[in-house]
């Protein structure tokens, strides 16, 4: 059997609607794909634990702090998940923060913009997650299953706070004016760039072809951030928060809002590494994984010397287990 | 009277948890795993849990419009009577966990004694946190071992921490006038009765981890009498940021 039927079999399944699992055999393509998507996905929980967390120690109330606590860890949970995900294609967890940690691997650029309000935790809520979850519900659809698994539980806890963070957005905008004034900031600050999740326009994007084939992806950047503005701007009309786009309008005929342009010249300074907080972003992850290199060997070190001293490889198994 | 302490004594019991919350929510991102991370996070809000618990509690007994947050956010630093060494920094890993265990093991058999507490209330929210705190002492201790008897670094780290620790965790066991007044009420436990068992289990465990117990002399620690380290201003300052900077509003 040459290779070219096998791939010409892989596509037939794919076609089919079948999921693909990981002792399935795959085009190397495909396997180094989901590899950079994953691991992108991952990176950008853990990643995204940072301007949230940013505000965790000055959450206005105490069921604020509650939630946002919880959300936050709710995130490292999802890249977890994900990174579980990924290790499933042949790739270690340690290889892929190193991936990270090097500048190698990217993650989300919303997370390189910072917050600097209370109302930014609301607007990350209702505008990042909710961006978020339109893609990750394709995602629960994708080709392959340990992907598309983790994506159906994300997803859950996903839309869980994409609500909280539009409740506090509706308690600002129904507040006082200096609340309001907080929440219209916050949106202006985070429109755009939650835009720009969605990555470049599709004629610049050159993965969306092979990835929509391989139903890694079911529809194009273009067409989901169609999607998050129609959902989104009668939501901000509810909040009565004004949209910062002077060309946002109806249009009857497509049945669609058109709207402005996006900066590109900013979208691709950021991915490149010159946005607002892209250094300390990825030094903070550095900088919490470097501190914790010494409790990690730790961990190692006392169940290795545990098993050997009891010869039995299952108690370091439970060991490690219990170290986590 | 009867009534202000055992108003004071819930301010106590919620501000141990919350201040320590406080302290491990600061990690939250930045933990030494990921898994260290979520059940750091895990711990925090736990202990939240229980701050919310006592202050709804008081807030009814203070009446008018206190409320948890006006209770948590709103008075001044001498009005937090917390243990000085929960506000102590997360200097590193060592220290977090060396601060956890000490107050684990004294969290735990208090919440065992509140349980039998004449005051219904303070006995429920016992029964239920003790579930959690169980959890958290499994937690801190099996790190006490694993960091003590790691390896030379992790050893050498958790000495310090527990040499610059372990000498202000007397003030834990060691009765404030509210605790004698509550103990007189059968409300809190004695806390010198306690104060055996602690040191008993805080010894044992130093002891499996292959560290040494530090020769101290006590320092002297005033938390309780809202007398706290220069930490703990800090702290304040950021944890009521918001309820300062825009005071009477919803969030």
């Amino acid at each position: 059997m040459t290779v070219k039927s096998l791939e010409q079999q892989f596509q037939e399944r794919i076609d089919a609607g079948e999921r693909i699992e990981a002792k399935d055999w795959m085009p190397e393509k495909y396997r180094k794909t989901h590899i950079r998507q994953i691991s992108q996905h991952a990176h950008s929980e853990i990643v995204g634990m940072l301007p949230e967390g940013n505000w965790i120690t000055r959450a206005p109330s105490l069921r604020r702090k509650v939630g946002l606590l919880a959300k936050v860890q709710d995130e490292a949970g999802h890249g977890l998940y994900l990174y579980s995900a990924a290790e499933t294609l042949g790739i270690s967890r340690d290889e892929l923060f190193d991936q990270l940690h090097t500048g190698k691997a990217k993650y989300s650029s919303i997370f390189n913009y910072p917050t600097l309000s209370w109302a930014d935790i609301g607007a990350i809520g209702w505008l990042v997650d909710g961006a978020a979850i339109i893609n990750q519900v394709m995602l629960t659809r994708t080709s392959y299953g340990p992907y598309a698994r983790a994506m159906v539980r994300i997803c859950k806890e996903e839309s869980f706070h994409q609500r909280q963070g539009y409740e506090i957005m509706l308690g600002l905008s129904q507040g006082s004016p200096e609340q309001k004034e907080m929440a219209q900031d916050a949106l202006n600050r985070f429109w755009w760039p939650s835009l720009m999740m969605f990555g470049p326009r599709d004629e610049e994007s050159p993965n969306t072809e092979q990835s929509v084939k391989w139903k890694i992806k079911r529809k194009t950047n273009d067409e989901l951030r169609q999607e998050f503005v129609d959902i989104t701007v009668p939501q901000a009309e509810i909040l009565g928060l004004t949209i910062p786009d002077p060309d946002l309008k109806w249009n009857e005929e497509r049945g669609h809002y058109d709207f402005g342009e996006i900066d590109w010249d900013e979208f691709w300074q950021v991915v490149k590494g010159n946005g607002p907080c892209n250094k300390e972003r990825l030094g903070a992850r550095v900088k919490a994984w470097d501190d914790g290199a010494w409790v990690r060997e730790a961990a190692i070190a006392y169940s290795d010397r545990r098993s050997r001293s009891q010869g039995d490889e299952a108690s370091r198994n439970q060991d490690v287990s219990a170290a986590i | 009277m009867k009534s202000n302490n055992l108003y004071q004594y819930l301010l106590l019991l919620g501000d141990h948890s919350m201040i320590l919350g406080h302290r491990l929510s600061e990690l939250c991102g930045h933990g030494p795993s990921l898994e260290t991370d979520i059940a750091l996070t895990n711990i925090s809000l736990d202990l939240f849990g229980q701050v919310r618990s006592y202050f709804q509690y008081a807030a009814k007994l203070a009446g008018g419009d206190a409320t948890e947050n006006t209770i948590a956010y709103l008075r001044t630093e001498r009005k937090y009577l917390s243990s000085t060494i929960l506000e102590q920094e997360n200097r590193d890993f060592a220290h977090v966990i060396v601060r956890q265990f000490l107050f684990d093991v004294y969290h735990r058999l208090l919440l065992e004694e509140l349980q039998n507490s004449k005051d219904d209330q303070i006995a429920a929210i016992a029964t239920k946190s003790l579930k959690e705190v169980k959890y958290h002492l499994r937690f801190s201790t099996s790190w006490m071992n694993r960091l003590g008897a790691g390896t030379e670094e992790s050893n050498q780290r958790m000495q310090v921490a527990l040499d610059y620790l372990l000498p202000m965790a007397h003030e834990l066991v060691t009765a404030s006038d509210i605790e004698t007044a509550m103990k007189d009420e059968e409300i809190a436990p004695d806390l010198n009765v306690l104060a055996i068992e602690y040191w008993t289990q805080v010894k044992a465990v130093i002891q499996e981890s292959n560290l040494k117990y530090p020769e101290f002399k006590d320092r002297v620690v005033r938390g309780k009498q809202g007398i706290h380290s220069e930490h703990m201003g800090r702290l304040l300052s950021e944890f009521q940021y918001m309820q300062r900077a825009y005071p009477n509003m919803q969030w």
